[in-house]
C-alpha cells in the first residue's frame, strides 16, 4: 500500500470503481494553490526583467555596471550603480565582521561548553533578537548607536555605514549563531570523544574536530548571513544616508541599493520614467546578488547534511 | 588562530599541559565575551527603547491620528491599519499556505515539477523583502490599478509571508502519524476524506502556531510597504481595503527620520506598542502549540 515514497494511498482493487470528480477538483484546487508561488517567482523576473529592460534601452548596461556616479535626479544625470554596490558591500562588510565571529564563537559557546542553564537562558534571548522588526533596528542604530559612535569618533557623521553595519550586524547576529550552532550540534558525538581520548583539551577539541566537520554547515550560515545584510533595507535607509558615493571611509555618509529604492519610492516616481525604471535595474541586481548567495549556502548546508547522515 | 599544542622537542615528547590549560581558558573566555555581546545588545535595545518610549504611552497616544504637533500625535489610524491589513494578510496567506503544503505532502507525485515547486518555495523565501514591494508596485499598483490602498499592502505582505506559512504548515502535516492516514483509508475514506477529518484537524495547531508566527514577521514589515507607497502621514480610520493605508512600522520610520527630539520619543512609544502586539502573538502561537499537543 505504500509507494516507493513512503506515502499511503488507497492502492488497487481497494480505489473507487468509478473516477470521483470531487477529489480531482481538490486535488487540483489544492495544486493551484502551489502554483500561486510559481506564479510569484515569475511574477517577480518578469516585473524586474521588463522594467530593467526599458531602463536599458535609455542607459548603457556598461555605464550602468560601470559607471562610477549615481545621480538620478539632478539635470546632468548618471546611472552608474557602484556608488550604491559600494555602499552595499561597505554596510555587509562591516556588519560580517561583528556578526560572523561573534556568531561563531556564541555557537561554539552553546554547543560545547554552556551548561544547560546557560542555554535556557541564552537561547530565548537571541531567538528574541532575531523576531525584532528592522524598522526597531534602524530606531536603535539612529538613536543609540550612531550618538555613541560621534562621541567616540569625532568624524563620524550624523549618517554613516559604520552606524548601520555594527546594527545590521547585531542583527544577523542570531541567524549566525543558530544556523552554525544546528551544524555544529550535527558533528557526531564519536569524533569529540575520540579526539578527548586523545588527550585533546576543549578547545583543541572545539577548534580542530568540531569547527572543521562543521565548516560546511557553517559557512553556508555565513553566506545566508551576509544575504541578509545584502537585503537589509530599513537600518541602511535610516542610518547609513542618502549619499551615493565610492568610499571606503566607515563614517560618512553612503547609500546602498536598498536604501536607494526606499528613498526613491518615496519620491513616487510617475511610472514609465526613467527614475521609476531604475528602481527595478537596481531591484534587478540586489536580486541576482541575493538568489547567488542563497543558492550557494543552500548547495553547501545540502552537502554538509549529506556528509553527516 | 594558533594556540600551544604539544610537541616534539631533541626525541622527547612534551605535553605542556599547562599552557594549553591556559589557552583553553582564555578561549572560553572569549566565546563568553561574545556571548554576553549579544544578550547585552539585546537588553541595550530594549532598555533604550523602553525607557523613551513607555513614557511616551497615554490614551491619547492610542486614541489620536498622527499630528504636526507631537503633543497631539497618536497612533490610532496605524494601529487600526496594521490590525486591518493583518486581517487581510491572514485571509489570504492562509488558505493558499493550507493548500500549498496539503498538495506537496499528500497530493504531489515525486517528479520534475514538484522539485521544482520546493526550490522555489525555498527560493522565495530568501528573496529580499523590498523586492516584493516592487512586485507589488508594478503589478497590484500599477497594472491591476489597485492604487495605494489596504488591499495592496496585504496581498503584497501575503506573498512575502506564503512561503513561510506554507514551510509550517508543511512541518505540521508531516508530523502527523501515518497510522492516522492508514485507519481512514482502512475504513474506505478517500484522500481527501482522510485529511479534511483525520489529518488537518492533527496538524491545525501546529499550522495555526506557525501561521500567526509568520503573521508576527507581516506585521513588522516596513520596507515592502514604503515601495507601494504606503501613506505616511494618514488622519482617518481605514474602513474598507480600497482605502489608503499606513501601518504601525511605516509610522515608526517616519518619525524616527524627524531630526526632533519630541517625534522620536513618539518612534519610540509606538515600537512598545509594536513589540507588545508581536509578542502578545508570538505567545499566543506558543500558547496554542502546546496546549492542543497530544
Amino acid at each position: 500500500m505504500s509507494r516507493p515514497d513512503g506515502r499511503l494511498r488507497p492502492h488497487g482493487r481497494l480505489r473507487a470503481g468509478r473516477s470521483r470528480w470531487g477529489e480531482r477538483l481538490i486535488g487540483a484546487l489544492l495544486f493551484g494553490c502551489g502554483a500561486v508561488s510559481i506564479l510569484t517567482t515569475v511574477g517577480i523576473v518578469v516585473v524586474l526583467l521588463t522594467q530593467s529592460l526599458g531602463f536599458f534601452t535609455e542607459v548603457s548596461p556598461l555605464e550602468f555596471l560601470a559607471g562610477t556616479r549615481w545621480s538620478p535626479d539632478p539635470a546632468p544625470r548618471s546611472f552608474g550603480i557602484l556608488p550604491l554596490l559600494n555602499g552595499t558591500l561597505l554596510v555587509a562588510g562591516g556588519a560580517a565582521l561583528v556578526a560572523l565571529p561573534a556568531g561563531l564563537a556564541t555557537a561554539i559557546y552553546l554547543s560545547e561548553y554552556a551548561s544547560r542553564q546557560t542555554k535556557r537562558i541564552v537561547k530565548p534571548a537571541l531567538e528574541i533578537l532575531a523576531g525584532i522588526p528592522t524598522v526597531v533596528y534602524g530606531y536603535f542604530a539612529v538613536v543609540f548607536v550612531t550618538p555613541i559612535l560621534r562621541a567616540v569618533f569625532p568624524g563620524a557623521g550624523v549618517f554613516s555605514a559604520a552606524s548601520a553595519a555594527v546594527v545590521v550586524g547585531i542583527m544577523i547576529l542570531p541567524m549566525v549563531s543558530s544556523l552554525s550552532g544546528d551544524a555544529l550540534s550535527a558533528v557526531p558525538r564519536s569524533l569529540r570523544e575520540a579526539a578527548y581520548g586523545l588527550g585533546a583539551t576543549r578547545l583543541e577539541v572545539s577548534t580542530r574536530v568540531v569547527v572543521p566537520a562543521g565548516l560546511p554547515g557553517i559557512a553556508a550560515s555565513f553566506i545566508l548571513a551576509i544575504s541578509r545584510a545584502v537585503a537589509e533595507t530599513m537600518v541602511v535607509a535610516l542610518a547609513a544616508g542618502a549619499t551615493p558615493r565610492m568610499t571606503l571611509d566607515v563614517f560618512e555618509s553612503v547609500q546602498t541599493m536598498t536604501a536607494y529604492v526606499v528613498q526613491a519610492s518615496l519620491g513616487d516616481a510617475p511610472s514609465g520614467t526613467i527614475g521609476y525604471r531604475a528602481l527595478f535595474a537596481v531591484g534587478l541586481v540586489l536580486f541576482f546578488i541575493t538568489l547567488a548567495l542563497n543558492l550557494v549556502s543552500q548547495r553547501m548546508a545540502a552537502r554538509f547534511r549529506e556528509s553527516h547522515t | 588562530m594558533s594556540f600551544p599544542s604539544g610537541r616534539l622537542r631533541g626525541g622527547r615528547f612534551e605535553p605542556r599541559v599547562e599552557a594549553r590549560r591556559r589557552a583553553g581558558i582564555r578561549f572560553m573566555w572569549l566565546c563568553r565575551f561574545a556571548v554576553a555581546f549579544g544578550v547585552a545588545s539585546l537588553l541595550v535595545l530594549l532598555v533604550s527603547i523602553l525607557t523613551v518610549g513607555i513614557p511616551a504611552l497615554s490614551p491619547d497616544f492610542l486614541a489620536n491620528d498622527p499630528s504636526r504637533f507631537p503633543e497631539r500625535a497618536g497612533i490610532r489610524s496605524a494601529i487600526l491599519s496594521s490590525a486591518g491589513m493583518l486581517a487581510l494578510v491572514a485571509a489570504m496567506s492562509f488558505p493558499l499556505g493550507v493548500g500549498a503544503a496539503l498538495y506537496l505532502e499528500e497530493y504531489a507525485p515525486r517528479n520534475r515539477l514538484t522539485r521544482l515547486l520546493q526550490t522555489n518555495i525555498a527560493n522565495l523565501a530568501g528573496v529580499p523583502s523590498i523586492v516584493y514591494g516592487l512586485l507589488g508596485l508594478a503589478v497590484l499598483v500599477r497594472f491591476l490599478a489597485l492604487e495605494r490602498s489596504l488591499l495592496t499592502g496585504a496581498a503584497t505582505l501575503s506573498l512575502l509571508v506564503l512561503p513561510l506559512v506554507i514551510i509550517a504548515a508543511r512541518e505540521a502535516i508531516r508530523a502527523v502519524p501515518g497510522s492516522l492516514r492508514a485507519a481512514a483509508y482502512a475504513l474506505g475514506a478517500t484522500r481527501w476524506q482522510a485529511i479534511r477529518h483525520h489529518v488537518l484537524p492533527a496538524a491545525m495547531p501546529r499550522i495555526l502556531s506557525g501561521t500567526i508566527l509568520s503573521l508576527s514577521r507581516a506585521g513588522g514589515e516596513t520596507a515592502p510597504l514604503l515601495v507601494i507607497g504606503a501613506f505616511t502621514f494618514t488622519a482617518f480610520d481605514p474602513v474598507s481595503a480600497t482605502d489608503p493605508f499606513t501601518a504601525l512600522p511605516v509610522q515608526i520610520f517616519n518619525w524616527t527620520t524627524e531630526p526632533q527630539g519630541e517625534f522620536r520619543a513618539l518612534a519610540a512609544g509606538a515600537i512598545v506598542v509594536l513589540l507588545g502586539a508581536l509578542l502578545l502573538m508570538n505567545a499566543a502561537a506558543v500558547l496554542i502549540r502546546n496546549r492542543y499537543e497530544r
